[in-house]
């Protein structure tokens, strides 16, 4: 009865979409007020019925309904309550259906938003997003029906893959998709300006807090995967470049370009059609990354299950989509006029540099992810592209990139000249002088490329700093108190996400440069000493978990903070048959030790791998602070022209009405 | 077949830690074992997606790195070594493409895009730097309100 | 001009379309062999019975074209790909084996239970043969013609359509070469 109701709730769920799209469109074209109204009803009965679905889906997978095929093959009556809720979305069918949720629940939530978005593109905006919606849920319904039986039904199904089965990852795809997803709301915005025929401040402003917010949780999602894969995978890597790391890397970048894009557009006027371009390609770059992932066209460790028909599929509504948008955008951009004025030294300027940088490094991703597919595709050829090409492209361009960074929020609007920016630059030049000069005094003069990794992060640290210092500095009466009170949370943000970034960069530098690493056999008792500190084989045994059997070592560790206790297994997983590690970490500011065990060795020792990892906890703290430097602008009032908190169901929030203090 | 497969691969590749290299197979000579462990990180594993042959724990991964430790103690040159590698499995192997006609674009696509698109930022600021920006001359109080009227007017396009 | 470069997002989006179409036809884990048109490289195997011949590569030369199917106990998709080479084997199709990673006990006992196919079977224990003919995984199969030369490799394991639509014309050429 549930797979049922499901079925029919998505539907539905997919004429309201239809309903949506056409009502507002058409709507919007005749200034219709009563179809347009009947369209923002649609889009949030549309949210309600797939909220319908996707509770239907769920409670199936936790009361264990192995008569749906979906059920019996990604959970088990063994599997805890926590995996059997995430496995709703840990197969292709399940993640579309949080997918069109997420969709459904953003342009719901516009539709809920009071406050000063124009009528007509408030309407146009749905539309896009009803399209959007409707192709997707085509998709689901023709392609990937999460709701086909299966009969007759087995008695039990098969586990969730136990490399998945950790709390990380159940949270990991739908923080994700609340970044990716959320990107479809700058296309809606982007494809609604274009139809108008106008983009003004009013609309940036509107987009700008949309965009902050699936930029937080892309970002947040991103460092998450990255996370997981460091202590579970029992890699102890931090990043890949594997096709789905890229494919979520893609649309970030572009919606860090967008981000800045749409303060100039707020504040200036200008980058019109950059603006509209990137946040076009933002949403295109998610629907490519979920390409990648469902249509077999890449081979990764990530992907789901592949099926050929899903990619032409996919392919089709990045064609269809994409291909009317940029269409749209060569038609009618040129008409926008071009936007305000402004000189080589200025804020905009370094705003377009940084726009620039962004993409190229975007392309460079890009390129290294589908290359291999172009190169087949024409001639049969099977090349790999892996980490070395990265680090050889992609690296130098961020690296060009960091030091913009702190240039950009030094420098005025439209008009500046270099001796008064370079004054201004004093502190942050000086601090990542001392930097590389003092690691390689330290660390010798071997390690310059480590020593430069140093000083970017000193420069991007100290830069954010400057930004305050500059806005804090008494010129007047008031005092450094008030100055400080009265500085918009937008300007703490900015401070947060700079020096986060500069964080992330000491953390990869640490982790480049003084990464080490040693194999042995161990025997209980025996001792082994890596970067200075001691760790002990203190015993083996076998335990039983709740679907696993394991062989557990512990180990004891001599640290900074006093001894610590280790403990790594070897789990294998009757059902499925698999075999995963977990590896034992001891967490510390300065770096982490990370042990994981293998199988016997020859000689009947147990393999022991152990690694020392400096810094590598600030590679996620940066990043969390970057996360946290959006969070605390998108609570600055300026800002929020309607922000809703995202629900279960959407509950509608008054926007406050600012006047514009640009 | 095929479908089970993949997956069971995936996993067994997940389940590995970040160096399969075990102890019996590192070689005594550090120097020797410093330079496989390098060529490692190099060569592909060609039957888990996306690991290096130091990464993965399939046994094919551990019979390529025994294979590089035996050519290494041959005499073998870290060109040598890796070439008799390629001889047999072809450019796949390698996780950094090679540079050649066919991967130019590849190569130097993030340079031309770098390049091409500063010259673009280039041109549109050279058309938009108008040549009299210096301070216009003062304008009545009426002037001065009509402008701003205007203005305000001008910014909603 | 300023319309070009506003078109070019587009144009550029049908280029990317156009190979991931083209790419989507293509199977990304199917790795071409190196050694096609070029000659078996030198081996010589003992024999998983004992009282049976090794294989050796001079084995392989004149005589028309054979196949070569590495090949283990442990691997599923040689069960899979067995009963296709036993039906060749009664249509006289000529079929040389090589064990792979296996001990000897377990391939004598898949080959008593599954029938043998093979004229010849190798033991590779060492390892070595393997990788000279850059085998990934197992089944694959070298269509080798009667100088020695490999002319094809089979990546996976035969199915009576791959053999009808590749291998056989390939290996019926080969015959009146």
């Amino acid at each position: 009865m549930i797979a049922e109701i499901g079925q029919l709730a998505l539907i539905l769920a997919l004429c309201l979409a239809v309903v949506q799209a056409a009502s507002l469109l058409i709507g919007a074209w005749r200034l219709d007020r009563a179809l347009m109204s009947m369209g923002r009803t649609a889009a949030v009965l549309q949210a309600a019925f797939i909220a319908i679905a996707f509770a239907a889906l769920g409670t199936a997978y936790v009361t264990s309904d192995f008569s749906i095929a979906l059920v019996a093959e990604h959970s088990n009556s063994a599997q805890p309550l926590l995996y059997r809720i995430g496995a709703t979305w840990g197969s292709h069918e399940g993640s579309m259906i949080l997918w069109v949720f997420i969709l459904a629940v953003y342009g719901a939530a516009i539709a809920l938003a009071g406050g000063s978005l124009r009528e007509s593109l408030k309407a146009r905006v749905l539309a896009v997003q009803g399209v959007v919606g409707a192709a997707f849920l085509g998709f689901l319904l023709l392609t990937s029906n999460p709701f086909l039986r299966l009969t007759p039904a087995p008695f039990d199904g098969a586990e969730l893959n136990p490399v998945l089965q950790d709390p990380g990852l159940v949270f990991h795809p739908p923080v994700l998709y609340l970044g990716y997803v959320g990107l479809s709301i700058a296309f809606s915005f982007g494809v609604a300006a274009l139809i108008e025929g106008r983009v003004d401040a009013n609309w940036a402003r509107w987009v700008r807090p949309w965009v902050l917010a699936a930029w937080i949780f892309l970002t947040i999602g991103i460092t998450m995967g990255s996370v997981w894969s460091y202590y579970t995978l029992g890699w102890g890597g931090w990043w890949f470049w594997d096709p789905v790391e890229n494919a979520s890397l893609m649309p970030w970048l572009l919606a860090t370009a967008l981000l800045h894009s749409c303060l100039v557009l707020e504040k200036r006027g200008a980058l019109i059609s950059w603006t509209i371009l990137l946040s076009i390609l933002a949403f295109s770059m998610s629907m490519v990354g979920t390409f990648l992932v469902r249509s077999g066209v890449l081979t990764s460790v990530h992907a789901f299950a592949v099926d050929p028909k899903r990619g032409v599929y996919i392919l089709a509504m990045i064609a269809v989509m994409t291909g009317l948008a940029l269409g749209l955008f060569a038609w009618r951009a040129p008409r926008f006029r071009t936007g305000a004025l402004f000189t080589a030294v200025s804020k905009e300027y370094a705003i377009t540099l940084n726009n620039l940088f962004l993409a190229a490094a975007t392309a460079t991703v890009f390129l290294g992810t589908f290359y291999p597919v172009f190169v087949d595709a024409l001639h049969g050829d099977k090349i790999s592209v892996g980490p070395p090409y990265f680090n050889a492209t992609f690296a130098p361009i961020f690296m060009l990139l960091f030091v913009l960074v702190s240039v950009g929020p030094m420098l005025n609007w439209k008009r500046d000249s270099l001796a008064p920016l370079l004054a201004r630059l004093a502190w942050p030049a000086l601090a990542a002088l001392v930097a590389v000069l003092g690691a390689i005094l330290i660390f010798g003069i071997g390690h310059v490329m480590a020593a430069l990794g140093f000083a970017l992060g000193a420069w991007l640290i100290v830069g954010a700093g400057a930004v305050l210092a500059r806005r804090w500095r008494p010129a007047e009466r008031g005092g450094v108190w008030g100055r400080i009170h009265a500085t918009p949370l937008a300007i703490f943000g900015l401070a947060l996400a700079h020096a986060g970034l500069g964080v992330t960069t000491l953390g990869i530098t640490a982790m480049a440069g003084w990464q080490s690493n040693a194999v042995i056999a161990m025997t209980p008792g025996q001792s082994l000493t890596l970067a200075g500190k001691s760790v002990t084989l203190n015993g083996l045994r076998g335990i039983e978990g709740p679907n696993y059997e394991a062989a557990q070592a512990r180990f004891a560790i001599d640290t900074l903070a006093g001894p610590r206790v280790l403990i790594s297994e070897r789990r294998f997983y009757p059902d499925s048959q698999t075999t995963t590690t977990e590896a034992g970490i001891n967490v510390g500011v300065l770096g982490n030790v990370y042990i994981s065990i293998g199988d016997r060795a020859a000689n009947g020792g147990l393999v022991v791998r152990l690694w020392n990892h400096p810094l590598v906890n600030f590679i996620w703290g940066g990043a969390f602070m970057m996360a946290f430097g959006g969070m605390v602008s998108l609570a600055d009032r300026r800002l929020r022209v309607a922000v809703v908190k995202r629900a279960r169901t959407p509950v509608p929030v008054p926007a406050p009405l600012e006047p514009a203090t640009a | 077949m095929k479908r089970l497969i993949a997956p069971f691969l995936a996993v067994l590749a997940l389940a590995g830690p970040a160096l399969a290299v075990l102890p019996s197979e590192q070689l005594s000579n550090p120097k020797l074992e410093a330079r496989a462990r390098k060529i490692g990180a190099e060569l592909r594993c060609l039957v888990c997606q996306n690991e290096t042959i130091d990464e993965s724990e399939a046994p094919l991964a551990g019979d390529l790195r025994v294979l590089l430790r035996q050519r290494l103690l041959a005499g073998d040159s870290d060109q040598q070594a890796i070439a008799y590698i390629v001889a047999r499995y072809g450019h796949f192997v390698l996780l950094k493409p090679p540079f050649e006609a066919d991967t130019l674009i590849l190569w130097l696509g993030p340079f031309l895009v770098l390049v091409l698109g500063g010259l673009g930022v280039a041109a549109m600021t050279r058309t938009r730097a108008t040549p009299d920006m210096q301070p216009p001359p003062s304008l009545t109080p009426e002037e001065e309100a009509a402008l701003a009227r205007r203005l305000e007017a001008d910014r909603v396009s | 001009m300023r319309r070009l470069i506003f078109l070019a997002p587009l144009l550029l989006l049908a280029v990317v379309v156009a190979g991931f179409a083209l790419g989507l036809r293509r199977d990304p884990s199917l790795l071409p062999s190196t050694l096609i048109g070029k000659p078996l490289p030198r081996f010589s195997l003992p024999p998983v019975d004992p009282k049976a011949p090794g294989l050796a590569t001079a084995d392989m030369i004149g005589g028309g074209p054979r196949l070569l199917n590495v090949f283990g106990s442990w691997c599923v998709s040689c069960r899979y790909e067995h009963p296709v080479l036993m039906a060749l084997k009664s249509q006289g199709v000529a079929i040389d084996g090589l064990d792979w990673r296996d001990t000897r006990a377990d391939a004598t006992r898949f080959l008593a239970a599954e029938g043998n196919p093979y004229e010849r079977i190798g033991d590779d224990e060492a390892g070595h043969a393997v990788i000279d003919l850059g085998v990934a995984a197992a089944p694959e199969t070298f269509v080798v013609d009667r100088q020695g030369r490999v002319r094809y490799k089979q990546v996976g394991p035969i199915t009576p359509e791959v053999w009808t639509a590749t291998i056989a014309p390939l290996m019926a050429r080969l015959k009146s070469e």
